[in-house]
């Protein structure tokens, strides 16, 4: 057992009272976080600080996507950006070509994602590891380079310009930067709620016990194909809802959204923040977005910074800040019971 | 789509040697690096995400040893020998470190050395494009056959990535070092247990691999230009041959990176904006339907 599956090993605690209280809690943190972030505009006038976050919404619902993926089902997605691109196209395409209420286009996006990752996710998810992650790459791919070439319809390698009209809807105008971080905030904080019930359900079990032994968990009668393409969809419509908040934000959509770099800053998310804590992936995007904006203020080369960080994670610690956290926590936890 | 221009070409005798040949010329190129990539899946069972970084390398230093010296032959030399021990030392230094480890850990490493490697070049030779420029010797007229262009230095370039076939081909499974290099890929406890020292065979062949690489892109510098970065599409591109040809097969590496590079430069006539689509098209459905790749073998 490698060091990264013994501290998934870790996550695998039973459930100790009522998953009933658990779920309450989960609601109850949102609820606060939630208030946190939407009181933060009063506090503040800094249009950077809300921008950050907005970005941070929208990059950390589709890292935390990917670990349902990678962390929770063991499926190393190299494409999962794929979703991230497709949810900003189809959204700013939507809205440029029928006009029609942004509620309308947000949900005409999740179910053209839906459709769309059902197709790609039966083809890939019978291949295993590696060749998974390649074929998802290569859709990743095909996804682009269709952006590209198709130029007419999607603007090709100028991405969609001339912006994305935002009409008031309820009330709501995104067009307002406060209106558009409150509506980041609020879909962020929704998507992960919503992951989380998916990863504490007994359908996030039976995704853990297919990443330790699909063939165990075939024979006690899930069908693994099925379970995998599941969450593969799952994913892929909470990583459409990180493109549309992205797409709102930039008001456009860029071919690099559906570039492959998107993928591996996604793995890299990941392995920055941890995979075995649900919220792992949201500390790695606050940490990357950090690291990309305060190196890139001080050298051209953030390349090499940021692959020293990388090497420093995946040589050093061998885990993400938050497993390491975690890890040590525990650690001290025993010794203390241990006196 | 321009299928007509796609017609004409294969019907005309000239368009169709001089479309093959730059084909060929692809093909050559992206064997030279695939199939370092699969040797080092095949004995390692790691994917060097950073290989494209090793034809990166070559490009550049067969560049800066052809101005030193004005030697062509020295150029090459140059490109094959500083990424082979290049390949020593990463392999050695890194990629031993993260054996075992979760593909994502390995990925990572890859990963970070793909921007360091990117960084690098742009600190030592700047961002902008380079050339290399031809060398003199093979500033003379091309060859005409059937009617289509030919270069002399095309033929030389598909040489030498066939020699280097023909001996890897032989090497691995005549000579003693070769089979050594198979049983490690088989059972590495097996054979250190004979007494041999895998750890260099390891060393061995990753600074095989990254020579070859590093060879590909020597060879590619007088024809493409040069700037940080071009490793990536040519990685991408030999992931492709690889998955194709079947992870770990020298014949699945060449018979791939021959069909990729058929593929682009007809393709280009018939589509010339969904070249790279069709490229991975390709792959999608030769995963679909054999999951190994064509030369592969079925997983344990």
């Amino acid at each position: 057992m490698t060091e990264l599956e013994a501290g998934r090993a870790q996550g695998l605690a039973p459930l100790r009272g009522g998953s009933v209280l658990q779920r309450y809690r989960d609601v109850l943190i949102a609820l606060v976080a939630f208030a946190v972030l939407a009181s933060l505009p009063l506090l503040t006038g800094s249009k950077a600080l809300l921008d950050f976050v907005i970005r941070c919404s929208a990059y950390g619902l589709f890292a935390t996507s990917l670990n349902l993926l990678v962390g929770y089902t063991g499926l190393t997605s190299f494409g999962h950006g794929m979703f991230f691109g497709l949810g900003a196209y189809s959204f700013g395409l939507i809205m440029q070509k029928l006009g029609v209420p942004i509620p309308v286009a947000f949900v005409a996006t999740l179910a053209i994602t839906a459709v769309i990752a059902a197709v790609i996710g039966a083809i890939c998810v019978r291949l295993k590891e590696i060749y998974f992650a390649f074929v998802t790459l290569a859709f990743q791919m095909l996804i682009h380079s269709t952006i590209l070439s198709w130029a007419s319809f999607t603007g090709g390698d100028q991405g969609l310009r001339g912006g994305i009209s935002r009409p008031v809807f309820l009330g709501i105008d995104l067009a307002n930067h406060v209106h558009l971080y409150i509506a980041s905030c609020a879909l962020l904080i929704l998507g992960l709620l919503g992951m989380r019930q998916i990863a504490q359900s007994p359908f996030g079990y039976t995704l853990r016990m297919i990443r330790d032994n699909a063939a165990r968990a075939s024979f006690l009668g899930i069908d693994v194909w099925r379970a995998k393409l599941t969450v593969f969809v799952l994913a892929a419509l909470f990583a459409a809802m990180g493109g549309m908040v992205m797409a709102l934000f930039v008001s456009g959509a860029y071919p690099e959204f559906a570039y492959w770099t998107i993928s591996g800053e996604g793995i890299f998310i990941n392995m920055l923040g941890g995979v075995s804590t649900f919220l792992g992936p949201m500390v790695g995007t606050v940490l990357l977005l950090l690291l990309n904006d305060t190196v890139t203020r001080f050298t051209e080369y953030h390349g090499i910074v940021l692959g020293v960080v990388i090497l420093f994670f995946a040589l050093g610690l061998r885990k993400g800040l938050l497993d390491f956290v975690a890890e040590w926590f525990s650690q001290r936890r025993d010794a203390g019971e241990g006196r | 789509m321009d299928l007509d221009a796609l017609a004409g070409c294969l019907s005309s005798s000239a368009c169709l040697v001089t479309q093959t040949t730059s084909g060929l010329i692809i093909g050559m190129l992206l064997f030279l690096v695939a199939v370092g990539l699969t040797l080092i899946f095949g004995v390692l069972k790691v994917v060097n995400f950073s290989h494209g970084a090793f034809y990166m390398f070559g490009a550049y230093f067969a560049m800066t040893a052809y101005q030193l010296t004005g030697s062509f032959a020295l150029a090459m030399l140059a490109g094959a020998a500083g990424t082979a021990i290049l390949g020593l030392i990463f392999e050695r230094v890194f990629m031993s470190r993260v054996y075992g480890a979760d593909v994502l850990m390995q990925l990572l490493v890859c990963y970070a050395f793909v921007l360091i490697f990117d960084d690098v070049v742009r600190l030592i030779w700047g961002p902008e494009f380079k050339s290399m420029g031809m060398p003199s010797a093979f500033q003379v007229m091309p060859l005409f056959i059937a009617g289509g262009v030919v270069p002399p230095y095309y033929l030389l370039l598909i040489g030498v990535a066939l020699v280097a076939a023909i001996v890897l081909g032989i090497g691995l499974s005549r000579s003693r070092i070769g089979k050594v290099i198979r049983a490690a890929a088989q059972n590495p406890g097996m054979v250190s247990a004979l007494g041999i020292n895998t750890g260099l065979i390891y060393g061995g062949v990753f600074a095989l691999g990254g020579m070859l690489a590093g060879l590909a892109g020597a060879l590619a510098a007088p024809v493409r230009s040069l700037t940080p970065g071009m490793g990536f599409s040519v990685l991408i591109e030999s992931f492709i041959v690889t998955v194709i040809g079947g992870m770990g097969s020298i014949l699945g590496a060449l018979i791939g990176a021959l069909l990729l590079g058929l593929i682009r430069s007809f393709g280009s006539l018939g589509f010339p904006l969904f070249t790279e689509g069709l490229m991975y098209l390709f792959m999608v459905i030769v995963l679909v339907s054999k999951p190994t790749g064509l030369f592969g073998k079925e997983a344990a």
